[in-house]
């Protein structure tokens, strides 16, 4: 069987999947066990299929009929199977998370619903990566779109869902509505809907630009980039928690994977435009990471630390489009690697972090950071696999995460050690290396204010770990991380197929990417630190001795209550405090000035600089200038008619000059 | 492969000589005698001897915390060459690997304080975690700089400098550097003017109040990695201060060990003349760090 049937069986099996469940009663478990059937066989299809096309570079196409527009291309080839693998994986093991997590029995009113959108937005996605003509890609670019906005108002009773939602709805379709503008360019410049790469010195520099920033549009405004993220993180923190990990981990890459097949297509693009995505991904990675520390929402935390991975996948990208300029053939293979392996990457922590989210929610009802404490003694698996996310999003070795940063900051040093144009390039390695410091404190703030410590929760509140059918699929994604962390160069061979596609018309051979990276030396070192880690351990293990337990001595304070640790918000408080400038924290702070004063509250929070502070506002204002024109919408149909008459009157006199119209009007 | 063995030996040895140094100097300028040069090495053997006594607060994190930072430095040390001699292990990239080492290493000191679930202790994660943000770029620069100098990628080469040592006419930016990395080292290793090791109790420090609550064998795993990421910055540091060499190739050593005791005096000297810096003015320090490391490599490619 070839890869691309089985793909497209994974699409039918995905898209019908939630289908069935639908002639059950509300009541009854087996439409959810038949959806998660539906669902893992279409996942397993699917990733078999990716799995092949990956391992066989050539690209296998096929045409579809379609009424409308003749025949519709849709094609197999590394790029599309690459970006196959995380939509396929996490599908299937979301499904099989939302059995403990969004259970028929418990969320009767919203389970079917949820899992009819659930296969049709991993169908919507598999579309779009098989799609090579114009109509197709957005055919599941839209599925994609209108599937996640229903997935988001799954709890539409909830005011907060229903805004996170609409703003959501408007912002992907106004990138859709860039796409449509892309698509006619596209045709009018080419002649043709298929997206195949053009000749070199075919397009005019003004029609590549605007091709590009309109790509650039579309797609960042999908992907989440900085000053077009304002719809991710409402978004992301409203919807259940596995359809989270999914829009967070999987949804946004469908930007990435966008902006990367375009790019594939420009035989000869300008040096400016790697330069231009370098300093977007690192303005993105930068306030990414400083708003989600401000975050006090677990949920939201995590949303804006997507905006924080993707500035980095794009400043991965940035280097390998500096290189196609400057035909560096290094930088486009460890940038492209380094962008590439870390939408893989990112698509695995990152769905990690938001199903141990999930488990936190469901296994204590609360997600406000400074709520929760404790949770590692209740809590072990989660706990034990949150750790394994986090270390992984903050780029530490021995996990994934730092072999893809470590790809990109490689990219960057070489264009330090380059004479030209892409020296500037090499300043952003401090900017890179902050990220990784920001995130990292980041990190710990969640993780010690979450899980350690003592708990802040009420202690009659009920916690429980969560059931295995929520732990195995964590349990799986956890497994990657380490294993691309421990082992990258089982994922070399895959990345080098995309890359040697990616560049159309090179006349440089690409070097392999395990002659340009140490990945021997990178798994030789993680396996040393685990075993060194390991036997210290041993070492210093205390034997058979019972080990004395004492309350934490805390300077000699007898009575400490949870109340008193230091909290979230402090944590992150200087920090905070450094990044004034961006984050203008809003306090409500009581003036005590009284010996004796009566009980007060302050509090603070950051409101989204893009959305709160220019969206909004400006909407406001536009709102009362157009109420001006309120004094002509009278509800009087006379009022109309006339305005119509008053229309044609002008048009008329547009066709003919007014001497003539008065002319014929009394000249009879 | 000697000079490779001598290597590890140094690495697991010498490191709390440093701290005696130090202590030494301070001990003179204060007109004491002060403990004996071997005083950290009897301190260790007596940690290690105790009994464990944990928070019935803390997990396994609390307990991973030093073990990890212990592994974490060891191996930074074998990625760094030692005065003329090559690191043990050695990759194009290293550079980075060796920084992310201390932040997984600073990741589990800070959470392994966070689980104690003490405020003091919770305060000193926070700062360390704050000041880490300022000085990991200024680490950065400096390496890129010489990454350009050198231009190579690999710790051994891009600090050992080219063929022959440096030009003459890079010397401004490599003082500049040497400046920035020395403040680095500094704020890494928990040194006046930005902390101070010697006091617990006080509201205004950072490391030793993450470690409260860690006693015995732990605590002895905590100051031996202290010491040895003493040794592991200090040796970087070295590299841009004095890069002499010898022509008999085994005086190296000697003259190495005593370069770098060298180096543990004027961290003496910094901390028995200066005044630790008030905590929010740590900050300006660090961003002054990474200006003169930044200004250094605009020096490099005007």
């Amino acid at each position: 069987m070839s890869a691309l049937n089985l793909i497209i069986s994974a699409l039918l099996l995905t898209a019908i999947s939630g289908l069935p469940g639908l002639c059950f009663s509300r009541f009854s478990p087996w439409s959810q066990r038949i959806a998660v059937g539906f669902m893992s066989l279409g996942a397993l299809a699917g990733l078999a299929g990716a799995g092949l096309a990956l391992h066989h570079a050539p690209m296998t196409t096929a045409e579809l009929p379609w009424p409308a527009i003749g025949q519709a291309m849709i094609g197999v080839d590394a790029l599309s199977a690459f970006f196959l693998v995380p939509i396929l994986l996490m599908g299937g093991l979301g499904s099989v998370y939302g059995l403990g997590y969004w259970s028929q029995q418990r969320h009767p009113g919203t389970g079917q619903k949820l899992r009819v959108f659930w296969g049709l937005l991993v169908a919507g996605m598999t579309l779009l990566t098989i799609g090579r003509h114009a109509l197709s890609f957005l055919l599941g670019w839209e599925i994609m779109a209108l599937s996640a906005f229903f997935l988001v108002t799954t709890e539409d009773q909830r005011e907060e869902s229903r805004r996170a939602g609409w703003i959501y709805l408007v912002a992907t379709h106004v990138g859709t509505l860039t796409l449509f503008g892309l698509f006619v360019l596209w045709r009018w410049t080419t002649g043709s809907y298929i997206l195949t790469p053009v000749a070199s010195g075919t397009l005019s520099l003004g029609l590549m630009n605007g091709l590009f920033f309109l790509a650039l549009f579309g797609f960042g405004l999908k992907s989440g980039l900085m000053p077009l993220h304002i719809w991710l993180p409402g978004a992301h923190a409203c919807a259940p928690s596995h359809v989270s990990a999914m829009l967070s981990g999987v949804v946004l890459k469908t930007g990435v994977y966008g902006l990367v097949r375009f790019l594939s297509l420009f035989p000869d693009p300008p040096a400016a435009w790697g330069g231009l995505l370098l300093v977007l991904g690192a303005i993105s990675g930068l306030l990414g990471v400083v708003y989600a520390l401000a975050q006090h929402d677990l949920k939201r935390l995590l949303a804006y630390h997507s905006v924080e991975n993707i500035g980095i996948i794009f400043m991965g990208l940035g280097v390998a489009m500096l290189g196609r300029s400057t035909h560096q053939p290094e930088w486009v293979v460890l940038g492209l690697a380094g962008c590439l392996l870390h939408v893989w990457n990112h698509s695995f922590f990152k769905a990690l972090l938001f199903l141990c989210a999930g488990s936190v929610i469901h296994g204590a009802r609360e997600r406000r950071i400074d709520r929760l404490g404790g949770l590692a003694k209740v809590m072990p698996w989660t706990a034990a696999l949150f750790l394994v996310g986090a270390v992984a999003i903050c780029g530490l070795p021995p996990l994934n995460g730092f072999v893809s940063e470590f790809f990109v900051f490689l990219g960057l040093l070489r264009t330090a050690l380059s004479n030209g144009a892409g020296m500037a390039a090499a300043t952003l390695v401090p900017v890179l290396a902050v990220i990784g410091a920001l995130a990292l404190a980041c990190f710990v703030k969640v993780y010690g204010a979450v899980f350690l410590g003592t708990p802040r929760l009420p202690p009659t509140t009920p916690v429980h770990e969560s059931p295995v059918t929520m732990r195995g699929p964590m349990l799986a994604l956890a497994a990657c991380c380490v294993l691309i962390g421990l082992a990258p160069a089982l994922v070399a061979p895959s990345l080098d197929r995309v890359i040697a596609i990616w560049w159309p018309g090179q006349t440089l051979t690409t070097p392999r990417l395990a002659l340009l990276a140490p990945l021997n030396e990178i798994s030789f070192l993680a396996i040393t630190l685990v075993t060194l880690s390991a036997g210290l351990v041993w070492l210093l293990a205390p034997g058979r001795r019972r080990i004395p337990r004492v309350g934490t001595w805390d300077c000699g304070y007898a009575q400490p209550t949870s109340r008193m640790q230091y909290t979230a918000s402090s944590f992150a408080q200087s920090l905070v405090g450094l990044f004034h400038w961006a984050l203008r924290p809003h306090r409500v702070q009581p003036r005590l000035p009284e010996p004796f004063p009566a009980t007060a509250a302050m509090h603070s929070h950051v409101d989204d600089a893009v959305l709160d502070r220019m969206i909004l506002p400006a909407g406001q204002r536009m709102e009362r200038l157009f109420g001006w024109f309120h004094r002509f919408q009278q509800g009087l149909v006379q009022h109309y008619v006339l305005y119509i008459l008053i229309t044609l009157l002008l048009m008329l006199s547009t066709l003919i000059s007014f001497k003539d119209l008065l002319v014929r009007l009394f000249a009879r | 492969m000697v000079d490779n063995i001598i290597h590890i030996a140094l690495l697991l040895v010498f490191p709390p000589f440093l701290l005696g140094v130090i202590n030494k100097t301070k001990a003179w300028f204060g007109g004491r005698v002060g403990a004996p040069l071997l005083q950290p090495y009897y301190d260790l053997a007596k940690l290690f001897q105790k009994e464990w006594v944990l928070s019935t607060t803390t997990t396994w994190i609390f307990r991973a915390g030093p073990v990890v930072t212990l592994a974490c430095v060891l191996l930074a040390g074998l990625l760094i060459p030692l005065g003329r001699f090559a690191a043990p292990i050695g990759f194009a990239g290293d550079l980075i690997l060796f920084a992310y080492l201390f932040g997984l290493a600073r990741f589990f000191t800070t959470a392994a304080a966070l689980d104690t679930g003490s405020a003091f202790e919770g305060m000193g994660a926070a700062r360390e975690a704050t000041f880490s943000c300022l000085s990991e770029p200024a680490l950065f620069f400096a390496l890129l700089v010489l990454a350009k100098l050198s231009g190579s990628l690999m710790l051994g080469d891009l600090l050992r400098g080219p063929l022959g040592g440096f030009a003459p006419t890079v010397i401004a930016p490599l003082v500049l550097i040497a400046i920035g990395l020395f403040i680095v080292l500094l704020a890494e290793t928990c040194r006046i003017p930005v902390d101070d090791p010697n006091t617990h109790l006080e509201l205004t420090m950072i490391h030793e109040v993450m470690v409260l609550d860690h006693s015995g064998p732990l605590l002895g795993v905590i100051l031996y990695a202290a010491a040895i990421k003493l040794f592991v910055l200090g040796s970087v540091l070295l590299h841009v201060l004095a890069p002499v060499q010898l022509a008999t190739a085994w005086l190296n050593w000697p003259l190495f060990l005593l370069e770098l005791s060298g180096l543990a005096v004027a961290v003496g000297i910094v901390e028995s003349i200066m005044a630790r810096l008030q905590m929010r003015h740590v900050p300006y320090l660090l961003v002054s760090a990474v200006l003169f490391c930044g200004f250094s490599f605009i020096l490099l490619v005007r």
